[in-house]
């Protein structure tokens, strides 16, 4: 960048960067820190876990038996709450993915009546409290007989606003009028158009939607805590918070605190690795959409 | 793709034209739209208008349940703690995601992309497991901030008294969403075109003045959506007090935020009528807020 190239010899600039490398570090420890609890905490037994200083780990390596009971409690219940999360955040989002790129699609590329009160509805749904939709959702799904179904928390995870929003603005400015035009003139039919010339132009954009459809899915709470009640449903976040109460109230038998911890470990470790996999994606295409909304 | 090549598959053509083609992109997103959130929405609001039956089923109402919600204290008592939750964590995270944008997007600093990734990654870790580690974090006998504290011969505060309970729940929010605020910035920093740069170098700008007084105000846009966001999200707060109630029973009651109060009268309280109408009212509070705080900003905006 042009400043530092200017300024990057004098003691002033020097100075600077000292300091503000310093006072990320210091951001950088605090973002750490509890990262780090967690492998600490995943390493010990419960007995040092209250008794040994939480940010240092104890002379007794306990990880191993701590993934050992997290995976047999339970007749091993929190492989099926991984594969549970894995199943339900995957199908989510490869829907909401695609379902959000055909709508952004159609707001970007085309004029149609109902265009404006359409979008100004997708928008407003932001504002609408997760109890507001939740709740009548599982009232009218408990009617049907479909609450403590995959279905449940699958098809409501479908529709992801922010998708479409971030897609509109991709398409926008990733596919030009005249590319589409020109397939009009060669005869295409629009469906073709979107199929063959259109999605792959888009899909540095599509990527970056099932990646935060992704993560808003394996992070959802909420959603599945009203709709699932069999432990052998739930997703991670439900079963640990449970497991968590369990271990606060002292009625599990079982002392459970560094399980749910080993737990939380487990289950941040291959969400982490995919955002460092992935960088590339979700840092142009947040930038994409906060740039434009 | 060429023309021989389009013209070669006939058979998947499927010939749609201009008018409906819209409609056909958009229809399995509005239709999934309208079955789990129109109807819902529709639904909640007619549950609203009714109320359970001294004998067996439901009566209508009308606006009985709005009346008695706009004057019931647990509601405001709500709607009063997400305000301070909202006065007391959004201004310092935008304030620091902008800041450390500011930096990064400087390039003073060392290891720029090491920060930019490590600031974001709590983001990716779910809001249930944050405040489960946190709240180990937070215990005062086997927490490592109580821990240190006593190794240096003080007291650290009960993180989960009715005094701190509130910080240590901002903390949390400060700790996962600081850093995807500072990416979207530095987003919008990174997009300001370069030629400005170089004009400000010539006129002898400092550092400091240039990303304060031409980069700040350029993505101040960015900003106020970001600002809606994180209002809309802490008015619904819910996950973190649910959580930490497990460690603060006596302070974390069933009703300390509208959205945990909606949810306790609707499966402890069996009463989903007067949830219903609970949900619709936050509902207004956050549109209100919302609102109120664009045509603020954006007046300051224009003058």
């Amino acid at each position: 960048m042009s400043i530092v190239g200017k300024t990057s010899t004098s003691p002033k600039f020097r100075r600077n960067r000292w300091l503000l490398t310093g006072v990320l570090s210091l951001y950088f420890l605090y973002t750490f820190m509890p990262l780090f609890y967690v492998i600490t905490a995943a390493t010990k037994s419960n007995q040092d876990l209250f008794s040994t200083f939480g940010l240092w780990f104890a002379p007794d390596f306990n990880l191993w038996d701590n993934l050992h009971t997290l995976f047999t409690i339970q007749d091993g219940i929190f492989l099926k709450w991984m594969g549970n999360t894995a199943y339900y955040s995957s199908i989510s989002a490869a829907g909401a993915a695609l379902f959000s790129t055909f709508a952004g699609y159609a707001f970007a590329k085309y004029s149609f009546l109902g265009k404006k009160l359409m979008f100004a509805l997708v928008l407003g749904a932001v504002m609408i409290p997760q109890t507001a939709l939740v709740i009548p959702m599982f009232l009218m799904l408990s009617k049907l007989g479909l609450t403590n179904t995959a279905f449940a928390v699958i098809l409501p995870s479908l529709v992801f606003p922010p998708g479409v929003f971030l897609m509109r603005a991709y398409i926008d400015d990733a596919i030009s009028n005249e590319l589409i035009e020109a397939g009009r003139m060669d005869g295409a039919g629009e469906v073709h158009i979107f199929s063959s010339i259109a999605f792959r132009l888009l899909m540095p954009g599509f990527t970056t939607v099932l990646i935060l459809a992704f993560v808003a899915n394996w992070n959802n709470y909420f959603l599945p805590l009203v709709m699932l009640n069999k432990p052998d449903m739930f997703p991670i976040t439900v079963g640990l918070a449970q497991l968590y109460s369990t271990a606060i109230s002292g009625t599990g038998g079982v002392l459970l605190f560094t399980v749910v911890m080993t737990g939380a470990l487990v289950s941040i470790v291959p969400v982490i690795a995919a955002f460092l996999i992935m960088q590339r994606f979700w840092q142009g295409g947040l930038g994409a959409g906060g740039v434009k909304a | 793709m060429t023309e021989r090549e389009i013209r070669a598959r006939p058979r998947n053509r499927v010939i749609v034209n201009k008018t409906v083609a819209p409609y056909l992109f958009l229809a399995p997103f509005m239709l999934l739209f309208i079955a789990f959130l129109i109807v819902p929405l529709i639904y909640a609001f007619d549950i609203s208008l009714y109320k359970k039956a001294m004998v067996g089923g439901v009566k209508f109402v009308g606006t009985d349940n709005y009346v008695k919600a706009f004057a019931d204290p647990k509601f405001w008592e709500g709607v009063g703690v997400l305000f301070k939750f909202a006065f007391l964590q959004i201004p310092v995270m935008i304030g620091t995601a902008l800041v450390f944008a500011l930096i990064l997007d400087s390039g003073v600093v060392w290891a720029k992309a090491f920060f930019r990734v490590s600031f974001f990654i709590p983001y990716a870790v779910p809001a249930v497991i944050a405040t489960l580690i946190w709240s180990y974090l937070y215990g005062p006998a086997y927490g490592p901030i109580g821990q240190t504290a006593r190794f240096l011969g003080f007291e650290a505060p009960d993180f989960v008294s009715a005094k701190w309970i509130l910080g240590s729940i901002a903390n949390i929010a400060q700790w996962e969403y600081m850093g995807y605020n500072m990416i979207i910035y530095f987003a919008a920093l990174q997009a300001i075109p370069t030629d400005l740069e170089e004009a400000s170098v010539v006129d002898g700008a400092s550092a400091f003045a240039f990303a304060t007084r031409i980069k700040l105000p350029m993505i101040v846009p960015t900003i106020i959506v970001t600002v809606v966001f994180s209002i809309i999200g802490s008015l619904q707060l819910f996950t973190e007090p649910f959580l930490i109630q497990n460690m603060a029973r006596s302070i974390i009651n069933s009703n300390y935020t509208p959205n945990y109060y909606a949810y306790t009268l609707t499966f402890v309280g069996q009463q989903p009528n007067y949830a219903a109408a609970i949900s619709f009212l936050l509902g207004g509070v956050i549109a209100v807020v919302s609102y109120a705080f664009m045509l603020l900003a954006n007046r300051r905006i224009d003058r």
